[in-house]
């Protein structure tokens, strides 16, 4: 097989790959913002269900929970798995970065000083257009340096799909390796994925550039 | 009618008893100085008329309606809170100026969308104040291009901006270097002659005295004595408020 044709077979996979990640953005940028916000809950119970989740979460391997999810369901109720593996694995990823972005987003939800929730109640904002219009718009300028760390993790952590056999990238990379034995699929998806996220931290880069017209 | 009266007014901080069944009124058009060592309960007091600290017991009451009143020993506060902070404003002794708003929209967003009021029609009235207030280069910057006397500016032109009856100030030249506090004094001295009503905490002991109505002295948690600045300041029998004036016109 030459160069080319590794080329060619293995960006048949890059679409999946791209699949996982953009899904799992979508679904885990809201969904740590709701963790995060129930972890901060005044109500104790579910607070503490909010760190149990962000506990959990972070504290086994992505590859397990990858497994668990895509597999738990035969193994507990019979379910057979489905054939499209895309929507297990985005439900992995999903709550595993949840729980990193919950914990991004309480860190800087933290960081924010008192004053501006006074300065904001003084003048009647609602506590809804406090969060929305003052607190979360310097929120995420904060936060945008790890969290452009987290999405450059999560695009190589798709590579981790190959555990459940999805036909991402990496996988098909993996796979010829093996029938070839040839190491050149993983040169090739290395450099897929170091020009991935230097996109990645060109497109954070322009962001970040353009939400620091202030400075907090 | 009094714009602002606090009556009975208890509040603690765990063991701390920081105000001590204070009584305080500001009637319309009045400027009150309130002074005092630190941790004397000044700023706890406006903190407390402005809703930011929860009073134990006791009434607060603007304009003859009860905001707080005290039933069977606790406070209870009115459920419409926010119809009463449209009242007064409050200008923070670190200014608390929105970061990622420029000047213009720190002082419209809230007249907009709190009070809903007309975009264009508010755009003017701002424009104005910043005019008057030598602040109309500076509609578009941001709190970080401003020097510190500036953003305090900014701060009460913000508080101008929602048509406040009474303005609150806590300590507002406490922050700034020595050299800019003036043009903030000038700024509240102006609004004075305006006969703006406000009650202001301050160190600036001169000021308090040029400026007021009335004076307050506050020592522990109590009001010690209160009256025109010129009895208070020239000639008052208090041995408390004489040491006070005495220390701090030695530093």
């Amino acid at each position: 097989m030459t160069l080319i044709n590794i080329i060619i077979k293995m960006s048949e996979g890059l679409e999946k790959t791209c699949a996982i990640f953009f899904l799992t953005l979508l679904f885990a940028i809201p969904l740590g913002m709701i963790v995060a916000l129930l972890r901060g809950s005044k109500f104790k119970i579910i607070s503490s269900i909010a760190r149990v989740y962000i506990s959990v979460l972070r504290g086994t391997p992505l590859m397990l929970q990858l497994i668990a999810v895509t597999y738990g369901p035969y193994y507990l109720f019979g379910i057979s798995v489905s054939r499209n593996k895309l929507i297990p694995v985005v439900i992995a990823f999903t709550i595993n970065y949840a729980a990193y972005f919950a914990e991004i987003y309480r860190s800087g939800i933290d960081s924010m000083p008192v004053g501006q929730y006074e300065a904001a109640q003084v003048l009647g904002y609602t506590k809804t257009q406090t969060f929305f219009k003052i607190i979360l718009p310097q929120v995420i300028r904060r936060i945008l340096p790890s969290l452009t760390n987290e999405i450059v993790t999560l695009v190589k952590d798709t590579s981790m799909a190959f555990t459940v056999s999805y036909q991402e990238m990496f996988t098909i990379g993996k796979q010829i390796a093996n029938s070839q034995t040839s190491f050149v699929p993983f040169v090739v998806a290395g450099v897929f994925y170091y020009v991935f996220n230097a996109i990645v931290g060109f497109v954070m880069g322009r962001v970040e550039k353009k939400m620091s017209y202030y400075k907090i | 009618m009094s714009v602002l009266a606090m009556s009975n007014i208890q509040k603690s901080f765990g063991s701390n008893h920081v105000l001590k069944d204070i009584s305080f009124h500001v009637d319309k058009g009045d400027v009150v100085s309130i002074i005092g060592p630190s941790g004397s309960g000044k700023s706890t007091l406006l903190r407390c008329a402005t809703f930011l600290e929860t009073i134990d017991s006791g009434t607060i009451t603007y304009d003859g309606r009860n905001a707080a009143e005290t039933v069977s020993g606790k406070a209870v506060y009115a459920k419409n809170l926010n119809d009463f902070r449209h009242i007064f404003g409050l200008v923070f002794q670190n200014f608390n100026l929105f970061p990622h708003y420029s000047v213009l929209k720190n002082m419209m967003d809230a007249p907009v969308s709190v009070l809903h009021r007309n975009k264009s029609e508010v755009r003017d009235e701002c424009m104005a104040l910043l005019e008057k207030m030598d602040l109309a280069g500076k509609a578009d910057a941001y709190p970080c291009e401003l020097s510190g006397g500036q953003q305090q500016r900014v701060s009460i032109v913000r508080a101008l901006a929602m048509k406040p009856e009474i303005l609150f100030f806590d300590e507002p030249t406490s922050a700034l270097d020595p050299e800019l506090t003036g043009e903030v004094l000038k700024v509240i001295k102006q609004l004075a002659d305006e006969k703006m009503t406000m009650v202001i905490v301050t160190h600036e002991m001169p000021f308090a005295r040029a400026v007021s109505d009335r004076v307050v002295f506050m020592d522990k948690g109590v009001v010690v004595e209160q009256g025109r600045p010129e009895e208070l300041f020239g000639q008052t029998q208090n041995e408390r408020t004489k040491q006070f004036l005495q220390n701090y016109s030695n530093t």
